[in-house]
C-alpha cells in the first residue's frame, strides 16, 4: 500500500496539494509514481502562465509511459522544481518533497474541491 | 498460394446459376460514361529482347539530356556503390526497426546518418528524417510553437527567399492550428532579406520563430549571422532550411551567430538521391539537445545490453504516436528510411573531402555558368551578389519560351521564375553542379544564344 499522507490534500489525477501562506504546492503521489515507474523526464509549466482548473500543465515521463499533469486547481503558476530536470528520479524516491510546481490560486475555497486522505484513499483501493 | 483464374467453363456455370447471361450484365448500373474502355494495347506483344532495345533506347534518350536545373532537387555524381549496397537484402526496407534485437545492422546505420548529418549541421541532435524537405520545414515550424512558449506567439517571419514550394506544404500543414505564417519581402537589389532593414515595434505581438534559408531559392547567400542574432535578440528560435551539400563549404547553422540556430532543416535528395522524376527524397531534422523531447521522428540511441556489449535501440519513445496516441510530437514520421540509408553509405563514401570538393566544384562550375551566360547579349545576372551553386538571370523574353525550345535540343535549361515571382517576369533560375563539364556549359551557352537571337 503507497503512503497517503493525512496532512495533504488529493485530486482524482493523482496530484497531492499542500498549501502554504496562500500559496499551493503540487506534486505526484506515491500511488502514482508507482505506477509511472522510473521517471526520466519532467516537463514543467511555465512560470507566469494562467492555468485553468483540470487543465494539462506539464508531462511526468517515465520509462514506460509518459502521462500529463493536471492542474487541481485555477490560478497563476508562480514557482516550478528546476532541479527535476536534473533529477526526475526524486519523485520516485521522495514522492512528497519532490513537488512539481506552486500555484497562486484564483480562489479561496478552491483547496475545499479538492479529496482528503481517506476520500483519496478510496479513488486508490477502488481502482 | 498460386492465383488460379476461372475456366470459362467454371465463370458459365456461376453465371448459369444466378440467371446471368454475361459478366457485363453485372455492372449494368454503372453509367457507360464512367466504364473503362477495353485497354488500348499500343503493340500486340513484344519479345523479351525486343522490349530490351526498347528500353535501352528510351535510357539513353535520358542520358542525352543536359540538365541546368536546380530548386532544390539536384544531380550530383552517385558513386555505384551506393545503391548496389542499399538495394542489398539486409538493408532493403524502409520500416521502422521496432524489433531491437532482430534489427541491430538497420538500427547502427540509422545511428551513424544521425551522427554524420548533426555534424554536417553543427548541431547537437538529428533525427532519422522525414518525409521531404518541406515537411521537415513544416514539423520544424510545429516544433518552434511548442518550444517557444514564452514568445507567447504563433507567428512564424517566413522570408519568400523560402522555396515557394516550401512555403505552400508548410501554410498546408499549420494553417488550422491557428499559426501564421508572415512573408517577409527580400531586397530587389540583393534577392536576399536585408537584415537593417527588420524592425520591431513596441505593439508588435513577436513571433515564434525566425526562418532562414541559405542558399536562398535564388542560390544567394542571406545574412546568416545578422539573422540569427536578430532573432535571438527578440524572443524568437531560429530555424534553418538549408541545401546539406553546400554545408560542406558554407558555416554550418549551427554556428551561425552567437548562439547558432535553434532548428535545422532541409532536403536530403543531393546525397546519393537520384532526381528520379521528383521523389522518392527524404527530409532531415535537427535540433539543440533541450529542444530533443519536441523532435518529431524517430531516434536511435546507442547503449550497453545486460552482458555490456554493445548495441543500438530506438529511445525517447515517449514523444511519439505509438505511445503519446494524439499527444505525440507529431503523426507524420514516415520514415524514409531506404533513401537515408543511401544517403549515409554516400556520405560514408564521399568522406567529409569528398562532399567538400562536390560542394566547392558545383559553386566553381555556376561561377563559369554564370561568366559564359551573362556574357550573351541581353542576359543579365538578376542580383548581383554572391551565390552557391544557382543563381538568376533575366533574359531579353519570357523564360518559359525560352524553356520549350531549349528542351526540343535536349537541355533542361532551368527554372522560369515567373509563375511563383511575377515580379521576375524573364527570370530564369540555373544551376551547375560538379557534373556538368566545361564542353556542357559551353554547349548550352551556345544553344541559349541561338534561340535568343
Amino acid at each position: 500500500m503507497s503512503e497517503i499522507p493525512a496532512d495533504l490534500k488529493y485530486s482524482k489525477s493523482h496530484e497531492w496539494v499542500r498549501e502554504e501562506g496562500g500559496m499551493i504546492t503540487v506534486g505526484i503521489t506515491d500511488h502514482a509514481q508507482e505506477l509511472l515507474g522510473d521517471i526520466v523526464f519532467v516537463e514543467l509549466p511555465e512560470v507566469g502562465g494562467e492555468i485553468d482548473l483540470d487543465g494539462e500543465c506539464g508531462v511526468i515521463e517515465s520509462v514506460k509511459a509518459a502521462s500529463d499533469l493536471y492542474a487541481p486547481m485555477a490560478g497563476e503558476i508562480v514557482e516550478v522544481n528546476e532541479a527535476l530536470a536534473d533529477s526526475p528520479e526524486s519523485i520516485n524516491e521522495t514522492p512528497y518533497d519532490a513537488w512539481v510546481f506552486r500555484i497562486k490560486p484564483t480562489s479561496s475555497d478552491a483547496l475545499e474541491q479538492l479529496l482528503d486522505a481517506a476520500a483519496y484513499t478510496e479513488v486508490v483501493e477502488a481502482e | 498460394m498460386p492465383f488460379i483464374p476461372h475456366t470459362e467453363v467454371e465463370t458459365q456455370s456461376m453465371l448459369a446459376s444466378i440467371g446471368v447471361e454475361h459478366i457485363d450484365s453485372l455492372f449494368e448500373e454503372i453509367p457507360p460514361s464512367l466504364r473503362a474502355s477495353p485497354v488500348d494495347h499500343p503493340l500486340d506483344g513484344l519479345s523479351e529482347m525486343e522490349v530490351g532495345q526498347l528500353m535501352r533506347e528510351r535510357a539513353t534518350a535520358d542520358d542525352h539530356t543536359l540538365c541546368f536545373a536546380g530548386g532544390g532537387a539536384y544531380q550530383h555524381h552517385i558513386p555505384a556503390a551506393v545503391w548496389e549496397l542499399a538495394t542489398r537484402g539486409e538493408y532493403y526496407s524502409a520500416y521502422t526497426p521496432y524489433q531491437a534485437e532482430a534489427s541491430q545492422g538497420t538500427l547502427q546505420l540509422l545511428y551513424e546518418y544521425q551522427s554524420m548529418m548533426s555534424s554536417l549541421m553543427g548541431m547537437e541532435v538529428s533525427n532519422t528524417s522525414l518525409y521531404d524537405g518541406a515537411s521537415a520545414l513544416a514539423e520544424a515550424v510545429l516544433m518552434a510553437v511548442r518550444s517557444n512558449r514564452k514568445a507567447k506567439s504563433k507567428r512564424i517571419l517566413m522570408p519568400v527567399t523560402v522555396h515557394p514550394i516550401y512555403r505552400k506544404v508548410v501554410s498546408t500543414l499549420v494553417r488550422h492550428q491557428d499559426i501564421d505564417l508572415v512573408e517577409l519581402e527580400y531586397n530587389s537589389a540583393t534577392g536576399t532579406i536585408d537584415p537593417d532593414s527588420l524592425q520591431l515595434s513596441e505593439e508588435d505581438p513577436g513571433y515564434a520563430a525566425l526562418v532562414i534559408p541559405l542558399p536562398g531559392y535564388f542560390g544567394t547567400l542571406e545574412a546568416v549571422h545578422k539573422l540569427t542574432d536578430w532573432a535571438h535578440e527578440h524572443g524568437m528560435l531560429v530555424i534553418a532550411t538549408v541545401n546539406p551539400v553546400a554545408m560542406a563549404t558554407l558555416t554550418p547553422p549551427g554556428e551561425w551567430g552567437e548562439k547558432g540556430v535553434d532548428i535545422a532543416c532541409g532536403e536530403g535528395q543531393p546525397l546519393g538521391i537520384p532526381l528520379s522524376s521528383g521523389g522518392p527524397y527524404f527530409g532531415f531534422l535537427c535540433c539543440r539537445q533541450s529542444l530533443v523531447r519536441q523532435l518529431p521522428g524517430r531516434l536511435i540511441g546507442r547503449t550497453r545490453d545486460l552482458e555490456d556489449r554493445e548495441g543500438f535501440a530506438l529511445t525517447l519513445q515517449a514523444r511519439e504516436q505509438h505511445i503519446r496516441r494524439s499527444k505525440a510530437t507529431s503523426n507524420i514520421c514516415t520514415n524514409q528510411g531506404l533513401m537515408v540509408t543511401a544517403a549515409t553509405i554516400f556520405m560514408s563514401l564521399m568522406g567529409a573531402r569528398g562532399l567538400e570538393q562536390m560542394s566547392q566544384g558545383s559553386h566553381l562550375n555556376t561561377e563559369k555558368l554564370a561568366q559564359r551566360i551573362t556574357a550573351i547579349e541581353g542576359v543579365k545576372q538578376t542580383f548581383k551578389v554572391p551565390f552557391f551553386h544557382e543563381l538568376v538571370v533575366t533574359l531579353p523574353q519570357s523564360a518559359s519560351g525560352v524553356l520549350e525550345q531549349l528542351a526540343a535540343e535536349q537541355i533542361v535549361g532551368g527554372i522560369a521564375l515567373q509563375s511563383h515571382y511575377p515580379e521576375l517576369e524573364n527570370g530564369l533560375l540555373i544551376c551547375a553542379t560538379e557534373l556538368r563539364t566545361d564542353a556542357e556549359i559551353d554547349h548550352f551557352a551556345t544553344v541559349l544564344e541561338r534561340v535568343l537571337c
